[in-house]
């Protein structure tokens, strides 16, 4: 482990005051800093406890490492600064700036200082080492929390794309919207045929109303999933295919005549009755039979 | 030596496989199961594959000659309880068990064995 033998540390802790007051100054009057999202007051707050936090670590002597135990602490700060920075939607430049920005008044006061050209020279390298690990770590920070961010709205997206929902005792629907991909198939099918044995249903309505277009792919994928129920034991019927569709599909060639298929989701959840030996009567014909 | 229980359910055999395919135990599985629907006069083959987790070309032939063997001694076989993953798989595979009837669980299948049965006895085609 590298240690500091400048005399960076002591600066730091004995001007926090001033270095606090230029900085917050400077990245407010540069443009990164932007207008409405932050307050200045929570600005120099976040300034101070940084600050705070870097002197105590740099007194103890030690340069930054990522996974030094000693920079826990600053660690720790710039990971949640990154991270409320990046739900506030700041760019990754805006965010690493709260970190570079720190140079130009540590530098001025490194200059103000009577040594000779060599030390303010090795301090100022020390400086810059130091700023630029701390910036990279805060920008790569940024970059997971905004992935993290991004591969949950992923799987949400997924898990809302294909509820399963029992119609009736015994009979399932599956209402698809969106276009149907590979990876979403797989979804699907291992969620249909999940449901179907945890509910024990036999028949199973695939509705396509929300499916923008159908084609030899997307075919493909039903039929797959057809056949998949086909070998549990669970008939299945597609509904919701729209006129246009019709005509696609037998433009395309299409064989669906190995499962039934309706027009709308009501016929098929009728068929799925009729399949099942139930019947739907008005309750107005029945009291009439018994009157 | 392995062999997998064949139990009587009524006029029905119920054939429980819990262990890994082979071939030799496919093929006593065969013969057993044949001896027994004629001493039995079984109409019906329930097999059961819950416990399987894996099912490939091999095991898909083998409860295809089934069916075949079982349907000329006049009973009927319905295969229970198959695992989505093992049904995803063999869709990917592109097998897909011809002239084999599926069922969700053993209660579904006797359920669509009776059916079976009740309309081949009315002269009807049972598949």
């Amino acid at each position: 482990m590298n240690r500091l033998a400048s005399r960076l540390p002591a600066i730091v802790e004995q001007h926090q005051k001033q270095i606090v007051d230029t900085w917050v100054q400077q990245q407010l009057e540069s443009g990164t800093w932007r207008a409405g999202r932050l307050q200045e007051t929570q600005l120099r707050d976040e300034a101070e406890r940084f600050l705070e936090l870097l002197s105590k670590t740099l007194k103890s002597g030690i340069s930054f490492e990522p996974r030094s135990p000693q920079w826990a602490d600053v660690r720790e700060f710039l990971s949640e600064l990154s991270r409320s920075r990046a739900a506030q939607g700041f760019s990754p430049t805006q965010v690493a700036t709260f970190v570079f920005s720190l140079k130009q008044p540590l530098f001025a006061l490194l200059r103000s200082f009577p040594d000779d050209a060599e030390t303010v020279a090795n301090t100022m390298w020390e400086a810059t080492l130091l700023l630029d690990a701390l910036g990279l770590y805060t920008t790569e920070l940024y970059q997971l929390a905004r992935e993290s961010v991004i591969s949950r709205q992923q799987e949400e997206l997924i898990e809302l794309s294909t509820p399963v929902v029992e119609l009736w005792p015994g009979i399932l629907a599956l209402p698809l919207i969106g276009t149907l991909d590979s990876d979403r198939t797989q979804v699907v099918m291992e969620t249909l045929l999940q449901r179907l044995v945890a509910t024990g249903s036999s028949i199973a309505v695939i509705d396509i109303t929300g499916v923008p277009t159908v084609d030899t792919l997307v075919a493909q994928h039903l039929l797959k999933t057809v056949a998949a129920a086909q070998l549990m034991g669970a008939d299945c019927i597609i509904s919701g295919i729209r006129p246009q569709i019709a005509q696609t599909i037998v433009h395309l060639g299409i064989d669906l005549s190995s499962v039934a298929t309706k027009a709308s989701l009501s016929d098929a959840f009728a068929l799925a009755l009729k399949r099942r030996g139930l019947s739907v009567t008005s309750a107005a014909t029945q009291s009439a039979h018994r009157a | 030596m392995d062999r997998v229980p064949i139990l009587r359910l009524g006029d029905c055999l119920l054939v429980t496989v819990q262990v890994d395919m082979h071939d030799q135990l496919a093929m006593t599985l065969q013969d057993d199961l044949t001896n027994k629907i004629v001493d039995t006069r079984a109409r019906g083959v329930l097999i059961d594959i819950s416990a399987l987790e894996m099912v490939d070309s091999f095991i898909g032939r083998m409860l295809g000659n089934i069916a075949a063997m079982s349907r000329i001694l006049d009973a009927r076989t319905v295969v229970v309880g198959m695992q989505p993953a093992v049904a995803i798989t063999l869709v990917e595979l592109g097998l897909s068990l011809p002239g084999i009837r599926t069922a969700l669980n053993v209660d579904a299948g006797l359920a669509l064995l009776r059916t079976m049965l009740a309309r081949s006895d009315f002269g009807g085609h049972a598949d």
